[in-house]
């Protein structure tokens, strides 16, 4: 339990880093350094962006599949891991 | 001859002296017997209320417990070994990249030019000669509602005068015959749309009272004023705002006038008035004096021009004041203000906290920062625009905006760099701090004939657009182009830096 929390706390502390979610496959926040609304907001979002990227990459290429999201905006970048059973998202500020 | 004689003796009395002895009286006196009474009471039902909060932190993990899942905490484990090395490969490389240094998306049309979409006016108002005071945008973005009033005569007005408004978005708008007139007896000078409520107007008029208007009604639109009662303000009421008051979802609406009051009301719907549920005053001698002011303070009071509310924190407001002065307010302010009572029902306090480098004459308006919580701009007579940071007296930047007057300034919604000034001469002037010159990107003339503009806003939802309200009684609504509405690569990293230019 104190292991899953200093990889977060590890990940957290990284330059420029606003937070970090971890969300269930069912998209549901299991951990999260947010508040409660932004989380829910941001797990529901990105858990159904990220099932649409990998079925878009799988369809263009079925032996191929997704690895990483990065998402580019003006003020952030997202980037999510994803894995069979949960995403990892990270939302930083990107360096000036 | 001469013989002894013994006469008796002669006494007299004397015409004036009683003597007091003889005049003795005795009196009594008794009183009532005092009654006496014993009441005892005793209350037979008792209750008894606890609550508990959770704390935060237990919040966040309304999210499954661990201990229901031990076997998944292993596997979240593994998951997280296995990504976090890339994760954080990414965020190191990711931290140090330019790879995206000056690169911008075109997602809308670029828009060139800036036109004026709309040149409204009110034709028996026009006649009359009224100025439009203040102008505001409903919280839905497509209503602006125009106050009339007067700016140049300093007589004790009793002039008829009214408030405008129409919605941009109704098919068939007329510019010359506004959607709806809500008559006021007494010039307005202020107005200010509700947070959330698109029918709800407050206004402030020239003769000290404050109202809540409702569009909706069109029998009766006063939904709540402050008459003319010994809490409200005595002199032309300057600024009214709405600020979020102490219970969730609940607003109250902040006046502020010459007389150097500053008033917090709430709306009593039941009996249609403003109640005072707190007041400040701002009095010479009580305001923080960190660089020489030239005029001595004294007790008379500071005739606040403009107020801004901080958006950042609720706590905080600006007030610039006749003499020059900008001074930061604080609400929880609880020293009591050096003047005497005057039949108000609350006891005023002193909220001044800190003074800023005074000006030459009076601020007409002050806005801050969207983007930046120190950052704010000033503007007044002098024709200069002082952008100041919250934690030094004297203006980080000082622009020359025009020879004359200027009137209101405005940051816009969505360009962090970017404000527009409201000149004497019947311009806008809009600035772009991310400019090397000190010139105005764009200037925007409203042709009222060299006639002052005495407001502007920008419009919170549409923020391309910008309403201007003039001296000649029109208000035009100006559509932006792209380049002064869509916001620069790192145009925030600009403004912070500005921001961090405070003289150490």
């Amino acid at each position: 339990m104190a292991e899953v929390e200093e990889t977060l706390k590890r990940i957290q502390s990284h330059k420029g880093v606003i937070g970090t979610i971890v969300v269930n496959a069912e998209g549901i926040p299991i951990r999260t350094t947010l508040d409660n609304s932004t989380t829910i907001q941001y797990a529901g979002l990105l858990h159904q962006l990220t099932m649409k990227a990998r079925s878009t990459v799988r369809d263009i290429d079925p032996q191929n599949d997704l690895t990483f999201l990065r998402i580019r905006s003006k003020k952030h970048e997202i980037m999510v891991a994803p894995d069979k059973e949960y995403l990892l998202i990270v939302i930083q500020k990107p360096g000036e | 001859m001469f013989t002894d004689e013994a006469l008796d003796i002669v006494s007299v009395e004397s015409q004036w002296r009683k003597s007091q002895q003889l005049a003795q009286e005795s009196r009594g006196c008794q009183t009532r017997p005092v009654r006496t009474a014993e009441v005892e009471i005793q209350a037979l039902l008792t209750s008894d209320n606890g609550t508990q909060t959770v704390p935060e932190d237990h919040l966040a993990c309304q999210l499954p417990r661990d201990g229901e899942l031990l076997p998944e905490l292993s596997r979240l484990m593994d998951f997280l070994n296995r990504v976090e090395g890339m994760v954080i490969k990414e965020l190191s490389t990711n931290a140090k990249s330019h790879a995206f240094d000056g690169f911008d998306v075109n997602w809308e049309d670029h828009n060139e030019t800036v036109s004026c979409m709309h040149r409204l006016h009110h034709p028996s108002a026009q006649e009359k000669g009224l100025h439009v005071t203040s102008v505001s945008w409903s919280c839905t973005g497509s209503v602006i509602a125009c106050a009339f009033g007067r700016v140049d005569d300093g007589d004790w007005s009793t002039e008829k005068s009214c408030v405008c408004s129409w919605n941009l978005d109704r098919r068939g708008l007329d510019p010359k015959r506004p959607d709806t007139v809500i008559d006021v007896t007494k010039p307005v000078m202020s107005l200010s749309f509700h947070p959330t409520v698109p029918s709800l107007i407050a206004g402030g008029l020239y003769s000290g009272e404050v109202v809540v208007w409702d569009t909706n009604r069109t029998q009766d639109p006063i939904l709540a004023q402050t008459g003319l009662s010994a809490d409200t303000h005595r002199e032309p009421v300057y600024q009214v705002a709405w600020v979020p008051g102490s219970r969730r979802g609940e607003v109250w609406v902040l006046s502020a006038g010459s007389g150097g009051r500053v008033l917090l009301w709430t709306v009593d719907l039941d009996q249609g008035r403003l109640v005072l549920i707190a007041g400040y005053a701002l009095v010479g001698k009580q305001v923080p004096h960190n660089s020489v002011v030239r005029k001595a303070g004294g007790s008379s009071s500071v005739g606040v021009t403009s107020l801004a509310l901080s958006p950042w924190d609720s706590d905080t407001f600006l007030v610039g004041s006749e003499g020059g002065l900008v001074l930061k307010c604080s609400f929880s302010a609880q020293t009591l203000a050096a003047v005497s009572p005057d039949g108000e029902s609350v006891s005023l306090r002193a909220p001044a906290q800190f003074s800023f480098s005074p000006r030459g004459g009076p601020i007409h308006s002050l806005h801050f920062s969207p983007f930046h919580r120190n950052l704010f701009v000033s503007v007044g007579t002098d024709g200069l625009a002082h952008l100041h940071s919250l934690l030094q007296a004297d203006p980080l930047l000082s622009l020359q905006v025009s020879d004359s007057y200027v009137f209101g300034v405005r940051w816009s919604p969505t360009r962090p760099l970017l404000f527009a000034a409201a000149t004497g001469q019947g311009l806008v002037q809009v600035f772009d701090l991310g400019r090397r010159s000190l010139r105005p990107a764009a200037t925007l003339d409203q042709l009222t004939g060299g006639q002052p503009v005495y407001c502007l806003e920008f419009n919170p939802r549409r923020t391309d657009l910008l309403a201007v309200g003039n001296a000649d009684g029109s208000v035009n609504i100006w559509h932006l182009s792209t380049e002064l509405t869509e916001q620069g690569h790192r145009e925030t990293a600009q403004l912070e830096q500005i921001a961090n230019e405070v003289a150490e």
